[in-house]
């Protein structure tokens, strides 16, 4: 995985709550065998019309829009533990994930993809859209290494929470099964004594 | 100290735990299918590994499979290559496979439990959300991402957060004509669908020790629906008899301990839960689903919540966009009634409700009767076995005579990642889980219920409360 860096960007804005992973890659996406090519069917059904043309009303085909972070609406990825939304997610080129709650499988799963999941408080997530909503062109910083946002129009900064473990992945760009197999020995011994 | 049965199982598991960061997990039990999986194997190949505990994983093909001429080679070039890929896996690495025609297959969270796979005490995973199922056994089982799948296939360990633990006491008697399915979504229209977000439930009370071994599988397979990691309930004589003699399950000697260790599997008297909840089940009337999530449910005579007026109606103003979209997709209105109005497609299967006393409830109802012609009907059959049963009881002949066919088993239009696909802007009464936006096909509209609803509703052709028929 690639090694994490502080991202200051413009955002895209999903303000609907309860995004379900259904929405973000349907069903009939989860056919390939790779992890490869979800990017293009991110949010499908909101995206394109029945024909493939994009449909103009959605964020992801305004070009006013644009950057690696998306900020979205409360429990953000709910309903099946498709890893195939986080690889559309990273896939489409988002690196952070705002939102003032997440679901918790959703959650692991962007995790192991090298994008960060960003749980902020409910009036910082409305004084983000609120800036996007003003200006497209605002921008927000992502600080992993201090683990605080900032949205740089009204310059208010929150702590984010991550386990120490998951940080020090994501930095250092390893991944869980570099762990895991390093501790076999533990397993076997574990094995032993059930 | 007093330890909650989640703890006593979680406890008895780790094998370390991370320094600020997640447990090491063993997994006893890992099922596979061919949807969250490939990836995983690639994973191994790349890093050149084998399976470590080849034995503890069982695979399956549920999702994509058409539950009509299972016969032929799978039309759907993609689905069927996702499918192959998951039997050349199968025998790459040495793993049990139950592949299509296979006796033994059917949807993963039901041949677990019927052949008895899944058990007390035990940790459970699959690249599936509703892994939660198993825990009717009184077992940790939960959803796992593709990433996971690879560190369990390469480890049999994952490394996971301690959810807190939360009780829902479900207290008194159930009305008759009132299911398990009944107190899930009623549960979850009062949670939300996020409502358990971060906690591990065990349901407990009066009301869960009379429910059979199947009726627990689909209250606690839909603990999901609330973001729960998972729920359990803890192992007794209804669990006991219901694996005796099963397959997997232990044998002779063994049983005997089994059953000894597994009566220790209880949350002690004064443990206590990060949240505890408590539902009077005899306020419980049949549900249905009005939105598009599962949390987005009332009694099937109630009106479909007014935003911001109504009790029903959980969801703060900073909601109401989403839920204005919502009721704008299913085509409803705020404060209309459900009864009355006109259903195109019933759908009786998936792993909520595709056993075979779902089935026998849905049978039971509509004999004598005849299916409305508006409505098109799939039962579909969680397993072979299922289907087994139910030829043995004669239930095919019965549901023919009402002019209803059996397909083949699958996950089906639960998620219509096959042919069984609902038409744009078309009803569906389902059985099933998820009633989120094009679950069962683009523009599908989704109403969720129990096999009872189900089956009054493909009888009349509309919604129907099925205790006035």
């Amino acid at each position: 995985m690639e090694k994490f860096q502080t991202i200051i960007s413009t955002m895209v804005p999903l303000p609907v709550e309860n995004v379900d992973t259904d929405q973000i890659i349907p069903a009939r996406f989860l056919k390939a065998t790779t992890r490869e090519g979800f990017g293009n069917n991110l949010f499908a059904d909101w995206r394109y019309e029945k024909d493939g043309s994009p449909k103009k009303d959605f964020v992801l085909n305004n070009p006013l829009y644009q950057g690696s972070v998306l900020v979205a609406g409360k429990n953000f990825g709910s309903g099946s533990s498709r890893e195939h939304a986080a690889w559309a997610i990273a896939g489409y080129g988002f690196k952070v994930v705002i939102s003032s709650f997440f679901a918790d499988i959703f959650r692991n799963n962007v995790l192991n993809n090298g994008v960060l999941p960003v749980v902020v408080s409910e009036s910082f997530l409305t004084g983000l859209f609120e800036a996007i909503d003003k200006n497209p062109e605002s921008t927000v910083t992502v600080n992993l290494q201090k683990q605080m946002v900032t949205n740089n129009v009204t310059g208010i900064s929150e702590f984010f929470d991550i386990n120490a473990y998951k940080k020090e992945c994501l930095l250092e760009g390893f991944d869980d099964i570099d762990y895991l197999l390093n501790r076999r020995d533990l397993i076997e011994e574990y094995e032993k004594n059930d | 100290m007093a330890k909650t049965l989640f703890d006593k199982i979680w406890d008895a598991h780790v094998v370390s735990i991370v320094d600020d960061g997640p447990t090491q997990l063993y997994i006893d039990r890992h099922f596979c299918h061919e949807v969250t999986s490939p990836q995983a194997f690639d994973g191994l190949r790349k890093r050149g590994l084998k399976v470590f505990r080849p034995e503890k994983t069982l695979l399956t093909a549920d999702h994509n499979i058409p539950t009509i001429g299972q016969e032929q080679p799978i039309r759907d070039a993609v689905s069927r290559n996702q499918v192959d890929t998951l039997g050349r896996n199968a025998e790459e690495f040495g793993l049990t496979y139950y592949g299509m025609l296979n006796p033994k297959n059917g949807i993963v969270h039901v041949i677990g439990p019927e052949n008895g796979y899944t058990q007390p005490g035990m940790t459970i995973v699959c690249g599936d959300s509703h892994t939660s199922t198993h825990g009717a056994f009184g077992a940790i089982a939960f959803g796992i991402g593709t990433s996971e799948v690879e560190m369990v296939l390469a480890s049999q360990c994952v490394l996971q957060s301690r959810p807190k633990t939360m009780r829902i006491n479900f207290e008194g008697i159930l009305k008759p004509g009132i299911t398990a399915k009944d107190m899930a979504l009623y549960m979850i229209s009062q949670l939300t669908t996020g409502g358990a977000t971060g906690y591990f439930v065990e349901y407990a009370g009066e009301a869960i020790r009379n429910l059979s071994m199947e009726e627990r599988l689909t209250l606690c397979n839909l603990s999901i629906e609330m973001g729960a990691r998972g729920g359990l309930i803890a192992p007794d004589e209804t669990t006991f008899s219901y694996l005796q003699g099963r397959e997997q399950a232990p044998k002779g000697e063994d049983w005997d301990k089994a059953i000894a260790r597994w009566k220790t599997l209880k949350t002690d008297d004064d443990a206590v839960f990060d949240r505890e909840v408590t539902f009077d089940v005899s306020e419980i009337e049949p549900m249905i689903t009005y939105g598009t999530n599962p949390g987005m449910g009332m009694g099937i005579n109630d009106t479909v919540p007014v935003f911001g007026r109504d009790a029903a109606c959980h969801f703060s103003t900073a909601e109401e966009q989403s839920f204005n979209k919502a009721l704008e997709y299913m085509g409803f209105a705020p404060g209309e009634k459900l009864i009355g109005k006109p259903v195109d497609y019933v759908f009786l299967g998936s792993c909520t409700n595709g056993r075979i006393e779902d089935f026998r409830t849905f049978t039971n109802f509509v004999k004598g009767k005849k299916k409305a012609d508006r409505v098109t009907a799939w039962l579909v059959p969680g397993s072979w076995n299922v289907e087994k049963q139910i030829r043995e009881e004669g239930l095919d002949l019965i549901l023919k005579a009402a002019g209803f066919e059996l397909r083949q088993p699958g996950c089906s239009a639960c998620l219509a990642m096959n042919d069984d696909k609902v038409p744009a802007g078309k009803y569906a009464v389902s059985t099933s889980n998820r009633n989120f936006e094009g679950r069962q096909g683009p523009g599908a509209r989704t109403l969720l219920a129990s096999p009872l609803v189900a089956a009054a509703a493909a009888i009349t052709g509309v919604i129907t409360d099925p205790r006035t028929i």
